[in-house]
């Protein structure tokens, strides 16, 4: 029954996602790939999509996900599953419980899941770049050099201009930067042949 | 009702990247122009919303449209905010897999990798930053840090959701004493 395991598991990531969007990219891509959804490849390229396109990052994705699962109705369902608990949740505090966020044990819950939710972000990140710099798991050493070159290109032109003008590129700028490089790149090199490719 | 609807239907429309992006946006729409809230309320309830799961947007909006036509209010802010993300992100599943199979848009999508790569790792850096620099939360992130490198070496299938709630239980049975204190005080 897809349709109760897309509204459910998306719940669930729902019900955890806590300190905003990048917290639920390592929860649903164990769920996509444990259910063979999609590719940690396919899922990554997804994420560039969801955020370059308007709206929460968890919306994009629930509905990308259960659309390619289950039709218009899985992402009904995928959606639905993600918004809930923060509906639910933000209308008990609304109306019955105030003072549920200056609760000790709430407040202790709170503060004991933000370091691991920063360690599964920073994990998620730092094993996506050892893949671009070609450590697989399968140990067979395999460097994508085009890969490698936009991130320090993107890297650079980032902090030089956090330097210069004083303000932070906006996530949007950079995936366009990041996509005309990767064109860019890729047909130099398959004309010239100068950047080894896998 | 409708105008609930529709302002938060342009939030959910205009606003890139998600999050915090969406907190000046929100600023702007509910307590400059429609003066529904005060900046003390907004700034009230984004502490509430960042301690709460869920992405804020969606907190934001249940919790403006419950303020101003409680729980009918609640449901057309959420639904706006969501509607725009939902019919762009349907329209793109119908179209993408046979967009990524040009040549030209798998070269984009394989620099895009590269900012992904990097946005997450900023977004971990930055949230890093605003850890308290004391023992336990230090350990705690590297425990988890560790193990989930480990885990992806040996391809062990494993869920995070269980890090999650065992961090959140510790921190109720380290944290919740001191909270009193501080209450008591």
């Amino acid at each position: 029954m897809i349709y109760l395991i897309l509204f459910l598991e998306f719940f669930k990531i729902g019900l955890f996602t806590i300190g905003g969007g990048f917290a639920m990219i390592p929860l649903i891509e164990e769920i996509a790939v444990r259910y063979g959804w999609m590719t940690e490849s396919e899922f990554f390229d997804l994420i560039g999509v969801c955020e370059s396109t308007p709206g929460p990052i968890a919306i994009n994705m629930a509905t990308y996900i259960g659309s390619s699962q289950g039709g218009l109705l899985g992402s009904a369902v995928a959606t639905l599953g993600v918004v809930l608990p923060s509906f639910i949740i933000i209308l008990i505090i609304a109306t019955v419980m105030k003072n549920m966020t200056k609760n000790k044990f709430f407040k202790g819950f709170m503060e004991g899941v933000k370091p691991v939710i920063v360690a599964l972000i920073m994990s998620t990140g730092f094993l996506l770049l050892l893949k671009i710099a070609g450590m697989t798991s399968d140990n067979v050493f395999n460097p994508d050099f085009i890969q490698i070159i936009i991130f320090c290109i993107i890297t650079a032109v980032f902090f030089i201009y956090k330097k210069t003008a004083k303000k932070k590129m906006g996530s949007v700028f950079i995936i366009m930067l990041s996509a005309i490089l990767g064109i860019v790149i890729s047909v130099i090199s398959e004309q010239t042949g100068i950047i080894p490719t896998i | 009702m409708s105008e609930l609807f529709i302002t938060f239907f342009k939030i959910g429309l205009f606003t890139f990247g998600g999050g915090y992006a969406m907190i000046s946006q929100i600023k702007e729409a509910v307590v400059e122009k429609k003066k529904w809230l005060s900046d003390d309320e907004l700034m009230e309830i984004i502490t509430i919303a960042e301690s709460t799961p869920g992405p804020i947007a969606i907190n934001l909006a249940t919790f403006v449209g419950y303020k101003r036509k409680g729980v009918k209010g609640s449901i057309a802010a959420t639904l706006g905010v969501i509607l725009p993300s939902f019919i762009i992100l349907y329209i793109i599943s119908l179209f993408l897999d046979s967009f990524m199979e040009n040549k030209y848009v798998a070269y984009a999508f394989s620099g895009i990798k590269c900012a992904v790569a990097f946005l997450i790792l900023k977004a971990g850096i930055d949230l890093f930053m605003k850890l308290p620099k004391k023992i336990i939360p230090m350990i705690a992130f590297s425990i988890v840090f560790i193990a989930m490198i480990i885990f992806d070496i040996l391809s062990v299938s494993f869920s995070s959701i269980i890090f999650i709630i065992l961090g959140g239980l510790s921190g109720i049975i380290l944290y919740s004493k001191g909270f009193e204190k501080e209450e008591k005080k």
